[in-house]
C-alpha cells in the first residue's frame, strides 16, 4: 500500500483503431484512501502526440513538464512537429537516465505518425522499458481490471465512434472496481485531421 | 494537530491557519502566524517539520520577491505554485528534503480570478475548489463537499469556515488555539479579526 505507484491513485489507457487511436484517463487525485481531487486529469499534450501518465502525483508533474521543454526544444530545433516514435525514444531514454533513482510513473503514448497516418501506441515501465502494442495499453492502480476489460471489449479495425464507446466502457467498468482510480475520465479520439477530446461523468462514489 | 484550510469564492480566497506553535505535546505559542506573503496577491500557508518551515518559506518568499524585482513583472498564482512545487520536488530527491505541506492562496490582479493550490511535500500539486491539510481534511472536505459552490460571496465563505472551524473544536483532541484567518482579493491581503471565543460543546 505504501507503494509510490500506488500512493495516489489514478488509470490510463490507449487503444489503436481503424486509422485511429484513442487515449484516457481518470480524474481522481488521492492520498492513500482520501480523495484530494477529482479533476486531475493524466492525459498531456505534445504536438498532436498524447501522453498519458500515472503513478506518484509529484512525479507526473516533473516528467510532464520535463517533457515538455524537451518536446518544445526539439520542435524549435527541427523546425517540426515531434512524432509518436521520437517521444516514445525520448521518454525511453529520459526515464533510463534516473535508472537507479526512477520517476514513479507509468507513461502510455497514443499518436498518429505524420508521414503514413499508421496509428502508435505504446507503454513503458518506471525506467523506460517500451512497450509496443497492436492493441491496447493500459497503466495505473486499475491495471489489472483494464487489461480485464480491454481483452473482453477491445476488437481490430473499430471505426472513431466505435472505438470512444469501447474505451470508455474499459475505463468506466475498470476503474468502478478500484478504489484508488475514478470520479470521471478524459477520452481523446485522435483521427487523421481531427482530435476529439470528451469529459465523461462516471461513478461520483 | 496543524490545521491548514483554504476555501475560494467568487472573486475571494481564503486561508486559514491554526494559532498554536506545537513542539511534542506542549503548546510553545498561541499566536502563530502560519502563512508568509509572497507578493500583493499571492499567500503561502505551511505546515509539517519546525524548522523546515519558516526556512521554506522564507526561501520561496525571498526568490519570488527576486524575480518580480530583476524582471519587473509580478508573478501570478499559477506560476508562484509552480514555482514552489518545483522546489518542494527539487529538494524531495536531495539529501535533505523539505518536510512541509503548503496551500498557495491567490487571486489573479489582471482577471481578478481567484485560486488555491494544495501542495504536499511529496510536491504533489492539485488546483482546487477548497483544501485542507493534515486532520482537518477528515472534518473540514465532507463539509466542504456539502456547502462549497464556486461563486459564493466572502459572507458565505466565512459562515462555511466557521462551520469548518467548530467542526475542528468540536471533533480534535488536542486544542488548536483557535485559528489565523486571512482574505486574498484583487485588492490584495487582509487580515480578518475572527472571533474565535465561543466555547463550543463536545457533541
Amino acid at each position: 500500500m505504501s507503494s509510490p505507484f500506488s500512493i495516489n491513485g489514478g488509470a490510463a489507457v490507449a487503444m489503436v483503431g481503424k486509422d485511429c487511436v484513442a487515449i484516457a484517463c481518470d480524474l481522481r487525485l488521492g492520498l492513500q484512501s482520501l480523495t484530494v481531487s477529482n479533476n486531475y486529469p493524466k492525459i498531456f499534450p505534445y504536438g498532436d502526440v498524447y501522453l498519458g501518465l500515472t503513478g506518484l502525483a509529484t512525479d507526473i508533474s516533473t516528467v510532464s513538464d520535463l517533457l515538455r521543454y524537451k518536446v518544445n526544444m526539439y520542435r524549435l530545433r527541427e523546425e517540426r512537429a515531434i512524432s509518436p516514435q521520437t517521444l516514445a525514444n525520448l521518454v525511453s531514454s529520459s526515464l533510463y537516465e534516473r535508472r537507479f533513482g526512477p520517476y514513479f510513473v507509468s507513461p502510455v503514448i497514443a499518436g498518429l505518425n505524420h508521414k503514413d497516418g499508421k496509428p502508435f501506441i505504446c507503454g513503458f515501465d518506471s525506467i523506460g522499458c517500451i512497450d509496443f502494442a497492436k492493441d491496447f495499453i493500459v497503466s495505473g492502480t486499475a491495471s489489472d481490471q483494464l487489461f480485464g476489460m480491454c481483452e473482453g471489449l477491445w476488437e481490430p479495425d473499430l471505426g472513431p465512434d466505435e472505438l470512444f464507446e469501447t474505451i470508455s466502457q474499459a475505463l468506466l467498468s475498470a476503474v468502478d472496481r478500484d478504489a484508488l482510480s475514478g470520479w470521471g475520465a478524459h477520452v481523446y479520439i485522435i483521427e487523421k485531421d481531427k482530435v476529439t477530446k470528451r469529459l465523461l461523468k462516471g461513478r461520483q462514489d | 494537530m496543524e490545521v491548514l484550510l483554504g476555501i475560494t469564492g467568487k472573486d475571494f480566497t481564503i486561508i486559514c491557519a491554526s494559532k498554536a506553535a506545537m513542539r511534542g505535546a506542549t503548546i510553545l505559542k498561541a499566536s502563530d502566524d502560519k502563512t508568509r506573503n509572497l507578493n500583493k496577491h499571492n499567500l503561502m500557508a505551511y505546515s509539517g517539520e519546525a524548522g523546515d518551515t519558516t526556512q521554506f518559506a522564507e526561501y520561496v518568499q525571498a526568490n519570488v520577491q527576486l524575480y518580480s524585482m530583476r524582471s519587473g513583472t509580478h508573478l501570478g498564482p499559477d506560476a508562484v505554485a509552480n514555482f514552489v512545487r518545483g522546489e518542494v520536488a527539487k529538494a524531495l530527491r536531495s539529501r535533505r528534503p523539505y518536510n512541509v505541506n503548503l496551500l498557495l492562496g491567490g487571486v489573479d490582479p489582471t482577471t481578478g480570478k481567484p485560486s488555491l493550490y494544495w501542495c504536499d511535500y511529496l510536491a504533489a500539486l492539485a488546483k482546487l475548489p477548497y483544501a485542507a491539510h493534515g486532520y482537518a481534511q477528515y472534518y473540514c472536505l465532507s463539509i466542504l463537499d456539502k456547502h462549497h459552490h464556486p461563486d459564493i460571496e466572502l459572507d458565505q465563505g466565512l459562515k462555511i469556515l466557521r462551520m469548518c472551524t467548530d467542526e475542528l473544536k468540536r471533533r480534535l483532541p488536542i486544542d488548536f488555539k483557535g485559528v489565523l484567518v486571512k482574505i486574498i482579493t484583487k485588492d490584495g491581503i487582509r487580515e480578518h479579526d475572527y472571533v474565535d471565543d465561543k466555547q463550543i460543546l463536545p457533541a
